[in-house]
């Protein structure tokens, strides 16, 4: 007697007109036209709630604390009516061989339905055994218990891109989750950690698309990280105007002037802080007084000191060809930060010598 | 293997094995193993942990006032405990002196990270061990009402507000999709509550779930986000404006009233639910206060925290200190820069060492990589079933302090604090006691270590209040100061130079090592709580905290091993911390990423 998808949004207030109305959009979003409705409508009155795996590789667990701050939904909600979450070994009851059982039983009995979240990586180096579970190396886990998951999420950077632990010069020879599950549809979710209720938004649309969202070429979702923290920064117009922090705590700091100078990465980096920010809203780093550190982009920890202007090409390290590739990267974007700023300067200057505006305005 | 006699427990490994791994509802991955002898009562407890990710190799070379964020990824549950160690040990080397408000932040900051890190531990990682979800079930909503009446003022205590959450909880269950209560050990005859007594319980599970949130946004106001805030060598990054132009852009009094805000809910939250909870769960298990004890009645170590002063080691709130042996009557002083004091040993760790009879301090720390089972291994180098705890047997090192292995954490916190007779420590554990009616030396126990746990958690929000009424005086009086810069330039920093960060985790005793050569990282070594607690055997077959404090209980059902999952608890574990290290000399260094 599994609670339907329908029973959960009852109980969670909705009426049944816009539960169906729900399923006529999201028939037609899908592209069934009218008649697809009704057979949506049928499916979520009878399916059960996505049974969610959440396994740990290495990693901090930085992305489940964040996860349980999510505000909207609230964690409780999610974990008690939106999905299952049958496995995951920071909050189970269970432990040992009790909790191993939970997955042999979810895996054997919703093959190819469950999601599988990934919070960390393996590390491939000693045959594995740099994480190793229930005797097994972490790596092996991994791979059984994608082979029957309906799709992946790769949690913050460790999944996504490797993170820390595979911060030069990888001493774990960690890696990311998509080099080792290359056959499943896989939602990077970078980002350390990423932001609580971009978690849940994520978790949200699986389970009430039953679809991936649209995803870059990189695979994160485009909706919140399609731009770059300096497209949508507050303190944007003193990038603008020209006006930075030239140290912390000095005058232009307590003004909240731009940090590009005290090495803000940004105009570099793809993440939703600047917009939908953290905690419910409180904050983001920049508006506390602290550059963004990149903590989403992929080798963010090996792109030199976190308090680098962004023009300090002499950060980028030109070592191995697949760096050497980064750095040429990095170079044009460093490069066209600085244009940017520059481009930025000009007209700050030309508006200056043009002849005054009305003063009407102020 | 022998059975042999060590700091008064008999270990004996010639009964039955029972492997638990994984250990859920901790940070990290933790294997136990133990031996039963014929009346299921633990007589070889051997803890290992089973994961490492090498940061302090990663460390080298990199610029010093990056490493605070490095290390902060170190552990995301008790996040910032690295940074601010990290922050520490740069300003000792380079003898930095931070504002006054830098200094409140910090210790608001690091409050925050106490009441937010024991709240969760005790309701979303101790809790189920104590309390019977499905018993719930069976409560009268009314009898809980009056429970939770009786004990506390908290408003959410009508019989309706009970009904409706047991009606909600009821439907979960019977939807036969546990989630994370699934498989658990719900009806083992160790679970001691009544069912109204389990249902207030779960109430107050859903509850801090919410509220946790709550206290971070503190951490996120000054340092920008939670998990992992920013930090800064020389102070904190949020700058200060009251009165000018651009103040929105700071922290301003807005902000300033925010924090004021969430720091009476969190006392209110603390006081009205967590420790009336703590103590009522107590009551029906005082049996706990006889159970777990292991080292804490020995030896127990604090590096101490919260500086009342800026910069003064000396004015440090909870105190520091070594207890040896049980006698509460001497208080050992410790030295971390004193290579006789801490030193590590890797005889039973997966490392090697020139000469592994000896133990060495971190700042003279050699790390090699060993991943070797022992012959009495049973299973395979990539499927084991049993480890040897003869041989090489975790990826945690045995830290020991002059030779002795160490209990660390609140409870060893509160027993340096208790010896020193402290008030605001010694009071509420008096208290606590007379409340209870248990003699002191029920304190050393699982229940104690719990206990303990609450009260700090308590002690913390207050103390936020007082960090937070320093920081309204100083900018009341035009003092905003948030960082010192004077030394922010490589280029002013001495060719070489050497520090100690050191600071109380929540899970207890942490300190970090740097040395600095021409203005980079030239070596970094952290000493971590978990690797404390959870450490494995030393040269001398002394056995660390997880494995003394499992010695000699009594299992009920030894295929439900709740009793382990207890006392380990109890000491809240976090191995991401305690396994991060590896030094240039591991085997496993390679110099192209794998892509």
């Amino acid at each position: 007697m599994n609670p339907t998808f329908y029973e959960v949004m009852r109980q969670q207030g909705i009426t049944r007109r816009s539960f169906l109305k729900f399923c006529s959009l999201t028939a037609a979003s899908l592209g069934l036209g009218a008649e697809g409705a009704p057979a949506i409508a049928q499916a979520m009155q009878t399916k059960p709630r996505t049974p969610v795996l959440w396994l740990h590789g290495n990693e901090c667990t930085c992305c489940s604390e964040s996860f349980i701050r999510s505000s909207h939904p609230l964690t409780k909600d999610a974990v008690l009516t939106l999905i299952s979450l049958d496995y995951d070994d920071t909050l189970m009851a269970a432990a040992g061989h009790q909790a191993e059982e939970i997955l042999h039983d979810i895996v054997a009995k919703y093959k190819g339905q469950y999601l599988l979240a990934v919070e960390g990586n393996p590390p491939l180096g000693a045959d594995g055994m740099y994480c190793f579970q229930g005797g097994k190396p972490f790596v092996e886990k991994l791979k059984w218990v994608a082979k029957d998951a309906k799709a992946l999420i790769a949690w913050g950077s460790c999944a996504s891109w490797g993170c820390v632990q595979a911060a030069k010069p990888n001493p774990t020879r960690t890696v990311p989750v998509h080099q080792v599950i290359t056959d499943k549809p896989l939602i990077k979710v970078p980002g350390c950690p990423p932001i609580p209720e971009v978690m849940a938004a994520v978790v949200t649309y699986l389970v009430t698309f039953d679809k991936l969202p649209d995803l870059d070429r990189q695979g994160r979702p485009k909706a919140f990280y399609g731009q770059r923290i300096h497209d949508k920064c507050y303190r944007r117009p003193h990038f603008d105007a020209g006006q930075f922090v030239e140290k912390f705590d000095d005058e232009s700091a307590r003004k909240g002037y731009c940090l590009y100078k005290v090495g803000c990465k940004g105009p570099t980096t793809y993440n939703a802080c600047s917009t939908v920010r953290w905690n419910e809203g409180t904050s983001f780093p920049i508006q506390s007084g602290h550059g963004c550190i990149g903590c989403s982009e992929e080798d963010f920890w090996d792109k030199g000191s976190f308090y680098n202007r962004l023009s300090d090409i002499k950060q980028f390290g030109v070592e191995e060809n697949a760096d050497r590739v980064g750095a040429a990267a990095a170079v044009v974007v460093g490069a066209a930060v600085l244009a940017h700023a520059a481009v930025s300067a000009i007209k700050r200057a030309s508006s200056k010598s043009a002849p005054p505006q009305s003063k009407g305005g102020e | 293997m022998a059975a042999y006699e060590t700091q008064g427990f008999k270990i004996d490994d010639s009964g039955k094995r029972i492997v638990v791994d994984p250990i859920c509802r901790i940070e990290g991955h933790l294997r136990i193993e133990v031996n039963l002898d014929q009346d299921n009562v633990i007589r070889n407890a051997v803890s290992s942990g089973v994961m490492w990710r090498g940061l302090e190799v990663i460390l080298q070379g990199r610029d010093p006032r990056d490493a605070w964020a490095f290390t902060e990824r170190i552990c995301g549950v008790c996040t910032g405990v690295h940074a601010l160690a990290s922050v520490r040990c740069v300003e000792d080397a380079l003898a930095i002196k931070i504002p006054d408000n830098a200094n409140l932040i910090r210790n608001l900051m690091h409050g925050v990270l106490y009441v937010q890190d024991h709240l969760v531990h005790f309701y979303h990682l101790h809790a189920l061990d104590w309390v019977d979800v499905v018993s719930a079930l069976k409560a009268d909503p009314k009898g809980t009402s009056e429970l939770a009446q009786k004990i506390s003022n908290w408003p959410l205590s009508s019989p309706g507000y009970y009904r409706e959450l047991q009606a909600r909880l009821k439907k979960f269950v019977e939807s036969g999709q546990l989630g994370p209560f699934r498989n658990a050990y719900w009806g083992h005859p160790a679970y001691k509550l009544p069912p109204e007594a389990n249902l207030m319980a779960v109430a107050h599970y859903l509850e801090a779930l919410d509220f946790q949130k709550e206290i971070v946004k503190i951490q996120t106001i000054f340092g920008g986000k939670n998990p992992h805030p920013n930090w800064l060598v020389g102070g904190v990054p949020a700058p200060i404006n009251l009165d000018d132009v651009g103040a929105v852009g700071a922290i301003n009094l807005e902000r300033l009233n925010m924090v004021g805000s969430i720091v009476a809910q969190t006392i209110e939250f603390i006081d009205q639910v967590y420790l009336p909870d703590l103590l009522a769960i107590a009551s029906f298990y005082k049996d706990w206060g006889a159970i777990g004890g292991g080292l804490s009645s020995q030896n127990v170590l604090a590096y101490g925290d919260f500086p009342d002063r800026a910069n003064d080691p000396s004015s440090l709130l909870i105190p520091r200190g070594a207890i040896i042996n049980g006698n509460l009557k001497e208080v050992h002083d410790v030295d971390l820069g004193d290579p006789n004091q801490i030193q590590e040993f890797v005889t039973h760790s997966w490392y090697k060492y020139p000469d592994e009879k000896k133990g060495l301090h971190p700042f003279d720390g050699v790390t090699e990589a060993n991943f070797v089972l022992g012959k009495n291994t049973k299973g395979t180098n990539t499927n084991i079933d049993n480890l040897d705890e003869s041989a090489k047997y975790s990826f945690l090192k045995a830290p020991r302090w002059k030779g002795h292995a160490m209990e660390v954490g609140p409870l060893a916190r509160w027993t340096v604090a208790y010896a020193k007779g402290i008030p605001e420590f010694k009071e509420p554990i008096d208290k606590t006691l007379r409340t209870l009616d248990v003699p002191l030396p029920a304190l050393f126990s699982t229940l104690g270590r719990t206990a303990a746990r609450g009260l700090e958690c308590q002690w913390a929000a207050h103390k936020m209040k007082y960090f937070y009424d320093r920081l309204m005086t100083n900018v009341g009086n035009n003092k905003l100061d948030t960082a010192n810069v004077e030394k922010w330039e490589p280029s002013s920093w001495p060719k070489e130079a050497k520090g100690i960060g050191f600071m109380e985790a929540p899970r207890g005793a942490l300190a970090h090592w740097i040395k600095i050569k021409d203005t980079k990282i030239d070596l970094y070594q952290c000493v971590v709580p978990t690797t404390w607690n959870g450490s494995p055997r030393d040269p001398e077959g002394k056995i660390g905290a997880f494995e003394a404090a499992l010695m000699n209980t009594k299992m009920a059902k030894p295929e439900w091993p709740l009793e382990i999952l207890r006392t380990i608890h109890s000491f809240d574990p976090c191995l991401a911390c305690a396994t991060h290290v590896l030094s240039p000399e591991g085997e496993e260094l390679v110099s192209v990423k794998v892509r």
